[in-house]
C-alpha cells in the first residue's frame, strides 16, 4: 500500500502537468500570453483601464469590444462547421442587414421594429443558407458561396429603394445597442454575452450539441440513429445567420451608414480561422464555442497590438498570418507527437 | 532453416496498454501461417509493425535471415512485404487502373504512360486469374473482385509476404473458395502467407500453421493438425468456450403472443421484392441468404433506412405508415447497420456518446439525459457487453472493430426496443465475443423482445433462430419453422428450383 501512495505521489504532478499541456487551450492561451507580453514591453500603458465619461477605457476594452462583431459570427460559424458545413455568407448577411436598417429607418419604422425585420431577414438568410445544404444538399462551401457573391449586390439594391443619395441613418436606440453603455460596460458586450449564454446553454444544456455533432461527425450514422439531421442542419445555418445579424446590428449602428460594399469585409475568414484556431476541425463533428472566443480573442489582440505598436499597418496582415500558423502548427498533433519524441529522447 | 521472417521479442505500448509483449512469430517460405486471437489480442499491432505502419518499442525482425529495419509503410514494400487489409483501401471512384498503378506508375518522358499502366494492371490480374474490364471505376465491381484488386496490388514481383487480415470478412462461399485458389498458388510459389480471420473453418481449411495472441502475448504456436479448433478457441479464449452452435432446441420457446411487427407485400423495385414477414415478441427470425440475396435489404425496409414503394408494415396493431429510421425509433425498432464504420460509430464522439444518442434522439433535444444519467447508462452497458474501454469518455474510434460493433450494439438496447433488427451482428467479431452476443440475444429474447437477424453465418442463425426466411436473389423464397432449421434445410431451401 505504502509502496503505491508513493508511486501515485510521484506520478501525479507530472500527469497534472501533462494534463495542462494536452489540454486544448493551452496553444491559444499561450499565444495570447504572448501578444500581451510583447505589448507590455513595447507600451508599458497598455493594460491601463480607465473611466471615462462613465465608461472603461483602454486597450484591453478595446480589444473586446472590437472583437465582438467577429465573436457574434465565429460562434454561428463554430455551430455550423461542427456540422461538417461552412457559412461563406456571413459578410453578406451583414451588408444586406446594415441595407435593411437604413431602407426601414428612411422608410419611417419604428426602430423597434426595424431591429425585429433586420435579424428576422438575416433568419431569412440562414434558412436559405438551410434550404440549399439540407434539403437540395448541395455542399456548404458552394451553397452559402451563392449568397455570399450576391448578398452585397442585394445590399446595393435595397439602396435604391429610396434613391440610394444619402444612406445613413441616426437611430439613438440601434446605436444605444452597438456603442452605448450599461453602468460602465459596453451596450454590445453585454448583449453579446447573452447571447454567448443563450448558444452555449443551447448546445450544452440541451441535446442539441450531441445531436448535432453525430449528424456532423457521421451524417449516415445519425440518420440510422433517427436523429432529423435536416432539421438539425437548419437550425445551424438559422443560427449562423442570427448571429451574423446581430453582427450587421453592432456594426451599422456603429457606422451609422449603410455600406453593402465594405461592412464586414473578410469577417467570414476571421471567423472560421477563429473557429479554427480554438481546435474546431473542418471535418466537423465537434463543437467549441469558449475556445471558439479564444481564438477570436487572439485575432484581434493582435490587430489592436499592431495597430497600438506603432507598426506600419501594412505589416498587419503578414504578421498575423505568422502568428496565426504558429498556433496552428502547435495544434498540430503531427508535429506535437514530433516534438514529443524530440523532448523524449533528448531526456537521458 | 531461416524463416522467411521472423520476428523476435517484439513489444508495443499504447497509453494505458501493452498491446505487444516480447512476442515471437516467424512464417517460414511456402507456408500460410493463421494469426488468431480475439479483439485487441494484438493481430492488428504485429501486422502493423511488420508491414512498417507502427514502429514497434524494441524487438528484431529479420527477413530471410538478415536483419531488417522498418520504419514505414515504403520500407516494408521494399522489402517485398505486402498487405492488404480488412477494410479495404483502394479508392472505389478511380478505375481499377488507377487503383493499381497508384504507387507506382509507369512513365515516359515523365508523363505517365496510361497503355502501359493498362498492360500492367492487367498483367497484374492475370497472375491471380483475373479477368475484368481494367477501365471501369472499382466501385462498380462486387467486394469480392475489388478484395483481388487489392491482393493484386499487394503482390508485386518480388514478394516475399504477403499478409491478408480478414480477406474474407465479405465473401461468400464460391468467392472464399477462390481466393483459397489464389492464396494456395501463391503458397506454391513460395511466398510466406499470414492469413487472419475469425472464420475458424477457414483455418483449417487453408493454413499449415497457427499462432495464437491473448493480451498482447504469444500463447501458442503449432502446426494445424497438431490443434484441433477446441484447443485452439481455449487458447484464444484462456478458457473453454461452450459450443454456441448446437442448436437448444429443449429450452422452452420464449415466443408468445399475436405478431408485433407484420409487413406485407414491403418491397422496392430493382432492390427487393415484395416480401411478407411476421415476428412475435420473443421470437427470433433469422434472414439467411447468400451475398446479395437481399439480407440487409430487407433489415433496412423494415427498419425504414430504405423507403419501400409496395406494401405495407403494422406494429403492434397499428398501421406504421412511411416507416423512417426517426420513426422507427418512436415505434421501439432499434437497428444495427452491417458496415459499423460507415452507418454505425460517430469516430469522434465517446462512448458515452455514442451509446446515448438514440435514446438521446428519441426523449428530443430538450429532454437531455443528465451527465450522471449519461455515466451510468454507458457504465451499464460496457460492464453488460464487456467492452473493452479504460472508460466511457474515449473516442469510439479508437476502440478496436469488435468493441466499436459492441458499441452500436449498446446504443441500439439503450433505446429501449421492443423490435430489434441485427444485421451481420457478428461480422469482424471474434468467437468469445460471439459467443457472448449470442447469449445476449437469447437473454432479450426471454425478456419479450422480437429480433430479426440478418447473418451470412449459417451455425449463427441455426443457433438463435425461432423462424429462419430464406432469401435468395433479392427474393424471400421460403421460411423454414422451428423444428426443421438446421443447416442443411436452409442450403436445401437456397439451391432448390426457384419458382
Amino acid at each position: 500500500m505504502k509502496h503505491a501512495g508513493n508511486v501515485e505521489a510521484e506520478t501525479q504532478p507530472a500527469s497534472r502537468l501533462r494534463a495542462i499541456f494536452t489540454h486544448r487551450a493551452i496553444w491559444p492561451v499561450i499565444a495570447l500570453a504572448l501578444i500581451f507580453l510583447v505589448d507590455g514591453i513595447i507600451s508599458p500603458g497598455f493594460f491601463q483601464i480607465r473611466v471615462v465619461e462613465g465608461r472603461l477605457f483602454g486597450n484591453l476594452i478595446d480589444i473586446l469590444y472590437r472583437a465582438t462583431p467577429t465573436a457574434l459570427v465565429a460562434i454561428g460559424m463554430a455551430v455550423v462547421i461542427g456540422t461538417k458545413g461552412i457559412d461563406l455568407s456571413v459578410g453578406a448577411i451583414i451588408a444586406i442587414v446594415g441595407a435593411v436598417i437604413t431602407w426601414r429607418i428612411h422608410a419611417g419604422d419604428p426602430h423597434g421594429l426595424v431591429l425585429l425585420i433586420a435579424l428576422a431577414v438575416a433568419l431569412v438568410c440562414g434558412l436559405w443558407n438551410g434550404f440549399l445544404v439540407a434539403v437540395l444538399d448541395i455542399q456548404p462551401i458552394i451553397a452559402t458561396l451563392i449568397l455570399m457573391t450576391s448578398g452585397r449586390g442585394i445590399g446595393l439594391m435595397i439602396n435604391l429603394l429610396y434613391g440610394g443619395t444619402n444612406p445613413s441613418f441616426t437611430s439613438p436606440f440601434l446605436q444605444g445597442l452597438s456603442v452605448g453603455h450599461i453602468g460602465l460596460i459596453p451596450t454590445r458586450l453585454v448583449l453579446f454575452g447573452a447571447i454567448f449564454l443563450a448558444l452555449w446553454l443551447l448546445v450544452r444544456r440541451t441535446a442539441f450539441g450531441l445531436l448535432l455533432e453525430a449528424v456532423g461527425g457521421n451524417p449516415a450514422a445519425a440518420r440510422i440513429v433517427g436523429i432529423n439531421a435536416r432539421l438539425v442542419i437548419y437550425s445551424a445555418y438559422l443560427i449562423s445567420g442570427f448571429c451574423a445579424g446581430w453582427a450587421g446590428v453592432v456594426l451599422a449602428a456603429d457606422t451609422h451608414t449603410s455600406d453593402p460594399v465594405s461592412i464586414g469585409l473578410y469577417v467570414e475568414l476571421d471567423a472560421i480561422l477563429a473557429v479554427v484556431i480554438g481546435g474546431g476541425s473542418l471535418a466537423g463533428g465537434r463543437i467549441y464555442l469558449g475556445m471558439t472566443l479564444l481564438g477570436v480573442l487572439v485575432i484581434q489582440a493582435l490587430t489592436t497590438s499592431i495597430l497600438t505598436s506603432g507598426l506600419p499597418p501594412e505589416y498587419n496582415l503578414v504578421v498575423k498570418a505568422v502568428v496565426v500558423l504558429v498556433v496552428l502548427l502547435l495544434q498540430s498533433a503531427n508535429l506535437r507527437a514530433a516534438l514529443y519524441r524530440m523532448f523524449a529522447r533528448a531526456k537521458p | 532453416m531461416t524463416a522467411r521472417i521472423e520476428m523476435t521479442g517484439v513489444s508495443k505500448a499504447f497509453p494505458g496498454v501493452r498491446a505487444l509483449d516480447g512476442v515471437d512469430f516467424r512464417v517460414e517460405a511456402g507456408e500460410v501461417h493463421a494469426l488468431m486471437g480475439e479483439n485487441g489480442a494484438g493481430k492488428s499491432t504485429l501486422i502493423k509493425i511488420m508491414t512498417g505502419a507502427l514502429r514497434g518499442d524494441g524487438g528484431e525482425i529479420r527477413l530471410d535471415g538478415r536483419p531488417v529495419q522498418i520504419g514505414g509503410p515504403g520500407d516494408a514494400q521494399a522489402l517485398g512485404i505486402g498487405a492488404v487489409y480488412q477494410e479495404v483501401n483502394l479508392i472505389p471512384t478511380m478505375s481499377v487502373t488507377k487503383n493499381l498503378t497508384l504507387l507506382r506508375q509507369p512513365r515516359r518522358f515523365g508523363l505517365i504512360d496510361w497503355r502501359a499502366a493498362r498492360e500492367r494492371a492487367r498483367e497484374r490480374l492475370r497472375r491471380l486469374d483475373v479477368d475484368i474490364d481494367v477501365e471501369r471505376p472499382l466501385g462498380s465491381y462486387s467486394v469480392a473482385v475489388q478484395q483481388l484488386v487489392a491482393i493484386a496490388r499487394a503482390l508485386e514481383d518480388d514478394t516475399r509476404v504477403l499478409v491478408l487480415d480478414e480477406p474474407t470478412a465479405s465473401l461468400d462461399a464460391n468467392e472464399t473458395a477462390l481466393l483459397f485458389k489464389i492464396v494456395r498458388d501463391l503458397k506454391a510459389r513460395g511466398l510466406a502467407i499470414v492469413f487472419i480471420t475469425h472464420f475458424i473453418d477457414q483455418v483449417y481449411a487453408i493454413a499449415d500453421r497457427i499462432s495464437v495472441l491473448r493480451n498482447g502475448r504469444l500463447v501458442g504456436c503449432a502446426p494445424t493438425a497438431e490443434l484441433p479448433p477446441p484447443q485452439m478457441i481455449a487458447l484464444m479464449l484462456g478458457r473453454e468456450l461452450e459450443r454456441a452452435e448446437e442448436r437448444t432446441a429443449q429450452t422452452p420457446s420464449a415466443v408468445r403472443g399475436e405478431p408485433i411487427l407484420v409487413a406485407e407485400g414491403v418491397g422496392r423495385r430493382r432492390l427487393m421484392q415484395p416480401f411478407d414477414l411476421s415476428l412475435r415478441a420473443g421470437e427470433v427470425v433469422g434472414l439467411a441468404g447468400l451475398l446479395g440475396s437481399g439480407r440487409t435489404e430487407v433489415a433496412k425496409l423494415i427498419f425504414g433506412a430504405i423507403k419501400s414503394d409496395s406494401g405495407a408494415m403494422t406494429v403492434a396493431g397499428a398501421p406504421v405508415g412511411a416507416a423512417s429510421p426517426g420513426r422507427s425509433l418512436h415505434l421501439g425498432i432499434a437497428f444495427c447497420p452491417e458496415d459499423r464504420k460507415a452507418e454505425g460509430i460517430v469516430a469522434e464522439l465517446s462512448v458515452r456518446e455514442n451509446i446515448v444518442l438514440a435514446l438521446q434522439t428519441k426523449r428530443g433535444v430538450f429532454r437531455r439525459l443528465s451527465h450522471s444519467e449519461q455515466q451510468a447508462l454507458a457504465d451499464n452497458m460496457i460492464e453488460a457487453l464487456a467492452i473493452a474501454t479504460p472508460d466511457a469518455e474515449k473516442p469510439v474510434g479508437q476502440l478496436s472493430g469488435g468493441n466499436q460493433q459492441k458499441v452500436v450494439l449498446a446504443r441500439a438496447l439503450a433505446s429501449e426496443p421492443r423490435i430489434l433488427i441485427l444485421d451481420e451482428p457478428t461480422r469482424g467479431i471474434d468467437v468469445g465475443a460471439h459467443a457472448e452476443i449470442v447469449a445476449l440475444i437469447r437473454r432479450l429474447c426471454a425478456d419479450g423482445l422480437g429480433l430479426v437477424v440478418a447473418s451470412s453465418e449459417l451455425d449463427e442463425l441455426v443457433a438463435v433462430s425461432d423462424r429462419i426466411a430464406v432469401l435468395k436473389d433479392r427474393r424471400k423464397i421460403g421460411e423454414i419453422e422451428e423444428r426443421a432449421i438446421n443447416r442443411q434445410t436452409i442450403i436445401d431451401t437456397i439451391a432448390g428450383p426457384s419458382s
